[in-house]
C-alpha cells in the first residue's frame, strides 16, 4: 500500500488526515534526528553586511523562478502582490504588479446572492496558493506537505546558505543508502532523504536579461527572493540601523564628555 | 520615602501642592539630592539600565498588543502582519524581541554585581529578595511572551514547561489541565498567556518600586562595601549619577539597537518562524538563552520531580543567600578567597548555560550534574564555611579614604589594591 493509499484509507476510517500526516512526519523526524547534514558553505549575498541591499534584478529573476517552479507546489500566503512594488523589493512598477496579479484567480464572496465567485487577483491579494488546503497538498505530493515559503529563509538555521545548498545539493545517493519510495537524496537535507524532487534544471527557466541559466544561478536568485519575502524591510532596517548607531555614538560621546567634566571636580 | 518636607519652594503653586501631596519634595529628596556613594563604578549602572529596559518593553509591548491577535489560527499571521504591514511594526517587534534578551543581560549583570560586592548583606536583605522576586516575575513574563508568536518553539516550549507541573504528586495532572484550560496547549492556553503577559510587567513595575524604596532606606552599597560614614563619602544623585547612568544607558541601548537592526534574529531560534504544529515535534526543544542554565539544572536530574524541584531550588537558594554568607565583609575586593569562588561560580553558570543548549545525552548530562552540584555547593557549603576560615584584607576607614588613596600618596594598602574600581 502506498502512503497516499494509506492516507485515504485512514480518511475513510474517520481519522483526521492530519493525524496521518503527523505520523509520516514523525518518521521524517526520526530520520532527521538520526542524520546530521553538513554545514552549508557561505555564499556571497548582496544583502549581507551592514550596508547590504537586495539586487532588484536578482529579486525579479528569483520571483520568476518561484513563480514558474516553486509555486506549483509551495504557497507563499504572507506575501501580497502589492509587496512586489514596495520600496526595498524587486522594484516592479504598479502596472506590472496589476498585470502579475491578473494572471491568477482567487475565490471571493459571498456576493449579494450568497454565492462564492472567482475573480482576477488584485494587488491587495495574497499570493494565490497552489492547493486549497494542506490535505489537498499532501494528497498531490506523496503525503508530504510543501511548506509555505513566506518566511522560510528565517525558519532554517543559516537560512539563505542552507536554501542555496539544498537547491544545489541533489546528488546521487552513496552506495548502500536505502532510498524510501518517492524520496530524493540531498547532501544538505537533514536525514538526506527529501520528499521534494530536484526542482531546478539547466535552462528550465527562460531568463530575458542574459543571466546564465544554470542551476546555481536559479538557486541564488530564488534564495535572494526568499530572503526578501522573509525580510521585506531588510534594506530599511539596515539603513535606519546605521543612522541610529551614528546618532547614539555622537550622543554617548557628548554624554561621556559631560560626565568627565562634571566628575573632574570630585575625588572618586 | 516622602515624609515631612524640609524643602521650601519659592513657587506658591508648587508650595501649595507639595504641602498637600509632598510629591515634589519626594522627587527632590530621592532623585535629585539623594546622597550616593561617590565611588560607584560602572557595574552600578545596570540597575538603572534594567529599569529603562522594563520601560522599553512595556511601551513596545503595549503597541504590539494593539496589532496582535491571540488566537491559534491568527497569532502567527498577526505577528507577520506587524512585521510587514504595520508602520515600523518590524522595528517595534524586533525591539521587543531583543529587548527581552537585553533586559535579562542587564539584570544578570546587576545580580552578579550584587554577588561580587556583597550587596545582599545586612541591611539590604529585603532589597535583594525583592530583586529575586523581580527575576522570577521576569522569567514568567518572558516565557509567556515567547509563546505568543505561536511558532514551533512557542508551542513546544509551552508544552514542555507546563508539563513540569505534572510532576507534582497526586494533583500534578489536574494542575496542568487547569493551567492549559483544556487537555493540551491550545487556544485557551494562548489566551491566558497573553492576558498574563500583559499583566505581569505592571506587577514587575510595582515590585521595582518596592525595590527602589528598599534601596533608598539604607542607600547604595559601594565597591568597598564600607558604610557611608559622612557627607564627604557621598554626592547628590543628580547631576553626578543621572549623567553617568544616562551615558551607560545610551551605550547599552546602542548595543541593543545593533542587534535589532543588524542581527534581529541572532538570539532567537529559527524554528519559531515555523507556525506551531501540535503533530510535529522539533528535533531539539530549547528555551531562550536566558533560561539555559536553569534548563541544564532541570535536565541534570534523571527524575522529573527531582529536576523540577532542583530547578526551583536553584532560584530559591538566592532568597537564603543573605544568611548563607557568614562573612561580615561585603566586598569581594577585600575577600581574597571569595573573589576566586565568585569567578568560579560565574564560569559554572556560563557552563550550565552551554550545557542547557546541548542535547541531554552522554557526557553533557554528567557535566550538567557536576556543575549543578557545584552551583548548590557554592551557596550551601562554600559560602557558610568561607566566612569562618577566610581572613579578609584590612578595610579602608571610609569611602573617601579609599578614594584619596587611589590617587597615590598616603595610600592604605587595601584600598590601593582595588583594581576593578573605575569611573
Amino acid at each position: 500500500m502506498t502512503h497516499t493509499g494509506m492516507i485515504s484509507v485512514l480518511r475513510r476510517a474517520g481519522l483526521a488526515s492530519a493525524v496521518a500526516g503527523g505520523l509520516l512526519f514523525a518518521g521524517a523526524n526520526l530520520a532527521q534526528a538520526a542524520g546530521k547534514a553538513p554545514t552549508p558553505p557561505s555564499q556571497d549575498w548582496t544583502f549581507s553586511g551592514m550596508f547590504g541591499t537586495f539586487d532588484k534584478g536578482q529579486l525579479q529573476r528569483g520571483f520568476q523562478v518561484y513563480k514558474e517552479v516553486c509555486a506549483s507546489c509551495h504557497a507563499m500566503s504572507l506575501v501580497k502582490y502589492r509587496n512586489l512594488s514596495q520600496d526595498g523589493g524587486p522594484g516592479f512598477t504598479e502596472d506590472q504588479v496589476v498585470a502579475i496579479a491578473a494572471e491568477y484567480t482567487v475565490m471571493d464572496g459571498p456576493d449579494e446572492f450568497g454565492d462564492m465567485f472567482e475573480r482576477e487577483a488584485k494587488p491587495f491579494d495574497a499570493f494565490a496558493s497552489p492547493f486549497e488546503n494542506e490535505q489537498q497538498a499532501r494528497a498531490s505530493n506523496n503525503g508530504a506537505y510543501p511548506v509555505d515559503l513566506s518566511v522560510i529563509a528565517k525558519a532554517r538555521k543559516n537560512g539563505p546558505n542552507y536554501l542555496y545548498a539544498l537547491l544545489t545539493g541533489y546528488v546521487d545517493p552513496p552506495a548502500g543508502e536505502e532510498m524510501r519510495e518517492g524520496m530524493s537524496y540531498n547532501a544538505y537535507f537533514p536525514g538526506y532523504q527529501i520528499a521534494m524532487a530536484a526542482p531546478l534544471f539547466e535552462e528550465g527557466v527562460e531568463y530575458t536579461d542574459g543571466s546564465p541559466m544554470t542551476v546555481e544561478q536559479y538557486a541564488a536568485d530564488v534564495t535572494a527572493f526568499l530572503m526578501w519575502t522573509a525580510e521585506p524591510k531588510l534594506e530599511h532596517r539596515k539603513r535606519l540601523g546605521f543612522q541610529i548607531l551614528m546618532f547614539m555614538l555622537v550622543f554617548s560621546g557628548l554624554l561621556y564628555l559631560s560626565k568627565k567634566k562634571l566628575w573632574s571636580e570630585v575625588d572618586h | 520615602m516622602g515624609g515631612n518636607s524640609t524643602y521650601h519652594f519659592k513657587n506658591p503653586v508648587v508650595r501649595w501642592f507639595d504641602s498637600r501631596l509632598p510629591m515634589v519634595s519626594m522627587v527632590r529628596a530621592q532623585l535629585v539630592d539623594f546622597p550616593t556613594p561617590k565611588n560607584l563604578n560602572y557595574w552600578w549602572t545596570f540597575g538603572g539600565i534594567a529599569a529603562i529596559m522594563l520601560v522599553v518593553q512595556i511601551i513596545s509591548g503595549v503597541v504590539l498588543a494593539m496589532h496582535y491577535t491571540p488566537h491559534v489560527d491568527h497569532a502567527f499571521q498577526s505577528v507577520e502582519h506587524i512585521m510587514r504591514d504595520v508602520n515600523y511594526g518590524w522595528l517595534i517587534r524586533y525591539i521587543h524581541q531583543n529587548g527581552a534578551s537585553f533586559f535579562f543581560i542587564a539584570v544578570y549583570i546587576h545580580m552578579f554585581r550584587g554577588l561580587y560586592y556583597g550587596s545582599y548583606k545586612a541591611p539590604r536583605e529585603i532589597l535583594w529578595m525583592l530583586g529575586v522576586i523581580i527575576m522570577l516575575l521576569m522569567m514568567a513574563t518572558a516565557f509567556m511572551g515567547y509563546v505568543l508568536p505561536w511558532g514551533q518553539m512557542s508551542f513546544w516550549g509551552a508544552t514542555v514547561i507546563t508539563n513540569l507541573f505534572s510532576a507534582i504528586p497526586f494533583v500534578g495532572p489536574a494542575v496542568v489541565e487547569w493551567l492549559w484550560g483544556g487537555f493540551s496547549v491550545d487556544n485557551p492556553t494562548l489566551n491566558r498567556f497573553f492576558s498574563l503577559h500583559y499583566l505581569l510587567p505592571f506587577v514587575i513595575f510595582a515590585v521595582v518600586a518596592l525595590h527602589v524604596w528598599a534601596l533608598h532606606v539604607p542607600g547604595n552599597n559601594n565597591p568597598t562595601g564600607v558604610d557611608v560614614k559622612s557627607g564627604k563619602d557621598t554626592l547628590p544623585f543628580h547631576p553626578y549619577y543621572t549623567v553617568k547612568d544616562l551615558f551607560a544607558i545610551v551605550v547599552f541601548l546602542a548595543l541593543m539597537m545593533a542587534f535589532v537592526t543588524y542581527a534581529p534574529n541572532a538570539l532567537g531560534h529559527p524554528d519559531n518562524y515555523i507556525p506551531a504544529d501540535p503533530l510535529v515535534t522539533p528535533a531539539h526543544i530549547v528555551p531562550e538563552w536566558y533560561f539555559l542554565p536553569f534548563y541544564a539544572i532541570l535536565r541534570a536530574v534523571p527524575d522529573k520531580l527531582g529536576g523540577v524541584l532542583l530547578m526551583f531550588a536553584s532560584i530559591f537558594v538566592l532568597f537564603l543567600l543573605p544568611w548563607l554568607d557568614t562573612s561580615k565583609v561585603r566586598s569581594a575586593t577585600f575577600r581574597p578567597l571569595y573573589k576566586i569562588f565568585f569567578w568560579v561560580l560565574f564560569v559554572v553558570c556560563l557552563g550550565l548555560g552551554y550545557l542547557g543548549a546541548a542535547p541531554a545525552e552522554g557526557w553533557y548530562v554528567i557535566a550538567s550534574q557536576i556543575l549543578t552540584a557545584y552551583y548548590f555547593a557554592h551557596f550551601l557549603i562554600i559560602l557558610p564555611l568561607l566566612g569562618l576560615i577566610e581572613t579578609p584584607r584590612p578595610l579602608p576607614a571610609s569611602i573617601s579614604e579609599s578614594v584619596l588613596g587611589k590617587g597615590g600618596g598616603a595610600a592604605p594598602a587595601a584600598a590601593a589594591a582595588a583594581p576593578e574600581k573605575r569611573g
